[in-house]
């Protein structure tokens, strides 16, 4: 389980995440929904390791991970699918794949057939080079290479920024089987926040680097307040 | 010129563009994986000439080669911990400054305590031995320095290609942060990368010095710089780019001397130079920018 106590995260004195906690218990779906500059990718960047925390302290399954190098965090099963997916353009779609299991040492055979079942597109195109994918594809490749990983929780930065409606709902889908077939714990960070809610166990609301709401996904998608807010809804 | 003395020429053309390469590599690499043009990578080379004189005045050769290889490499390395890796989030230009920096300590460090007369290179037994094919008639050095490097190039190109740190290389290189994420030990493969080209520059050094017979506090500037244009004729982070540039520099400036032109040979490279930030500034196999979607 990961628990984030007092977070804080500053870039040369602006403070963009100011003292957040919340815990994602295990095989949950957890979300943080909030507008664009809330301060929910400070966040996922800090759990991973990407930015150190000015204050406060991560811990994951009861062990402080606050400064651990990021690849140490990799290994204890943190996962992050970076916000733009960053897929390694000039490898192949098998490679990208490959790499997600850079610290694995057994066969990954299995594996890569259970991600090829999950996305079968990235079958039909295991030879092309990820910079000529689709964005689509290109984010289906990225979960599919956090996935290589054997990841306890996998963290997802904005899965659905720039795809289509039909693709968004694929990708959410994908995102429940994992979580239920794999028993992965998920944190999944959206600005699309009517397809988040719907999905989580639990849901965080930020503004401008501070929680200011809590509940499950159901409450929050019923709550007048995050209706006209985030989901566009007159109250 | 008859065809003996064309074929000659080719020879030592193509020999001399083995060892240029080789430390070609070096350049390529390192500025593949930091975006940083090493300046030290030429006095890299010139300390493993050093090394090797006083590694073969208290040692046989075949002990001395492997000592001078690994001692090189540790140099290498050593440099990139010191004076790199505090700087990995420091503005590109410092770095830099850092490089040339490291190289101008290095050549003064030699000067201080090798002098700078030139020191006789010592002859590894076998190297200088004259052989003869038809009417060709070279050292056995001229003839291996082209076949080692093509085989090493070829084993530094399935590393890169199909081994799990070759993988992590190509992954750095693109991208820091994502290959962070993959579990890569960003500074781990960082040090790899300066290994593999301190290698490669010990083992052209090796080539170089036995046919040049001297080292002197500046001998890598020049081979340095002439190699770092080659890298950027192949167009920088290619190594294949940077094994052609190195070729067509060591056989044009052969020519060059061949035709009777030797004091131009130094001033070739930079025509190349000047030629090619002209015509295509990316070099002949320049990464092709990808636009991230
Ligand atoms: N590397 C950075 N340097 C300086 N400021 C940053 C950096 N990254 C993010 N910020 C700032 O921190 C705030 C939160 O950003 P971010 O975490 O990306 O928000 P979100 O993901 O919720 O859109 C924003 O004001 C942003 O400008
Ligand atoms: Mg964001």
């Amino acid at each position: 389980m990961l628990k984030v106590d007092n977070l804080k995260i500053n870039y040369g004195g602006i403070e963009a995440v100011k003292g957040i906690s919340f815990e994602v218990p295990d095989q949950s779906i957890v979300t943080l929904i909030g507008a664009n500059g809330a301060g929910k990718s400070s966040t996922l960047r800090a759990i991973a390791g990407l930015v150190k925390a000015s204050g406060g302290s991560i811990s994951f399954d009861g062990e402080d991970i606050t400064s651990l190098p990021t690849a140490k965090r990799v290994a204890k099963g943190i996962t992050l699918c970076p916000e733009g997916r960053h897929v390694f353009p000039d490898m192949t779609v098998l490679e990208n794949i490959k790499i997600g299991a850079y610290l694995r040492n057994d066969s990954l055979e299995e594996d890569i057939q259970r991600v090829y079942k999950l996305f079968p597109r990235l079958e039909e195109r295991h030879w092309q080079l990820a910079g000529t994918l689709s964005g689509g594809e290109q984010q289906m490749l990225a979960v599919a290479r956090g996935l290589m990983s054997n990841p306890k929780i996998l963290m997802l930065d904005e899965p659905s920024l720039g795809l289509a409606p039909i693709i968004v709902q694929e990708i959410f889908n994908i995102i429940k089987r994992i979580n239920q077939e794999q028993g992965i714990t998920v944190l999944l960070i959206e600005q699309n926040a009517n397809m988040a809610l719907k999905v989580a166990d639990r849901a965080y609301v930020m503004e401008t680097g501070s929680i200011t709401m809590t509940g499950t996904g159901a409450e929050l998608l019923a709550n007048d307040e995050i209706q006209a807010a985030y989901l566009g809804r007159k109250k | 010129m008859s065809l003996t003395t064309f074929l000659q020429q080719c020879l030592t053309g193509i020999s001399l563009g083995g060892a240029y390469a080789l430390i070609a590599i070096g350049y390529t690499m390192v500025y593949g994986i930091l975006r940083l043009i090493n300046f030290a990578h030429g006095d890299i080379f010139m300390m493993a000439g050093y090394f090797m004189i006083f590694a073969m005045a208290s040692m046989p050769w075949f002990i001395a080669v492997p000592f001078v290889l690994l001692v090189t490499t540790v140099l290498g390395v050593g440099i990139e911990r010191v004076a790199y890796k505090p700087l990995r989030s420091a503005p590109r230009m410092s770095v830099m400054i850092s490089a040339i920096g490291v190289s101008y300590l290095l050549q003064n460090l030699a000067t201080y305590l090798f002098t700078a007369l030139p020191m006789a290179y010592p002859e590894i037994p076998g190297l200088k031995k004259i052989f003869k094919i038809g009417g060709l008639s070279a050292s056995f050095v001229t003839f291996f320095t082209p076949v080692l490097t093509i085989v090493l190039v070829y084993l530094l190109i399935t590393l890169i290609h199909h081994t799990k740190m070759g993988m992590a290389m190509r992954a750095v290189s693109k991208d820091y942060e994502t290959a962070a994420l993959m579990g890569i030990d960003i500074n781990r493969t960082i040090s790899f990368t300066f290994a593999i080209g301190s290698l490669l520059a010990a083992i052209g050094s090796i080539l170089y010095f036995t046919d040049r017979m001297t080292v002197f506090p500046f001998s890598g500037s020049l081979p340095g710089l002439k190699c770092f244009v080659a890298a950027v004729f192949g167009g920088i982070g290619s190594i294949p780019g940077a094994v052609v540039g190195g070729f067509v520099l060591g056989m044009g400036e052969t020519a060059l001397v061949a035709a009777g032109y030797s004091t131009f040979s130094d001033a070739f490279t930079f025509v190349v130079l000047i030629i090619i930030l002209l015509v295509r500034p990316t070099g002949l196999f320049g990464e092709k920018t990808t636009n991230k979607v």
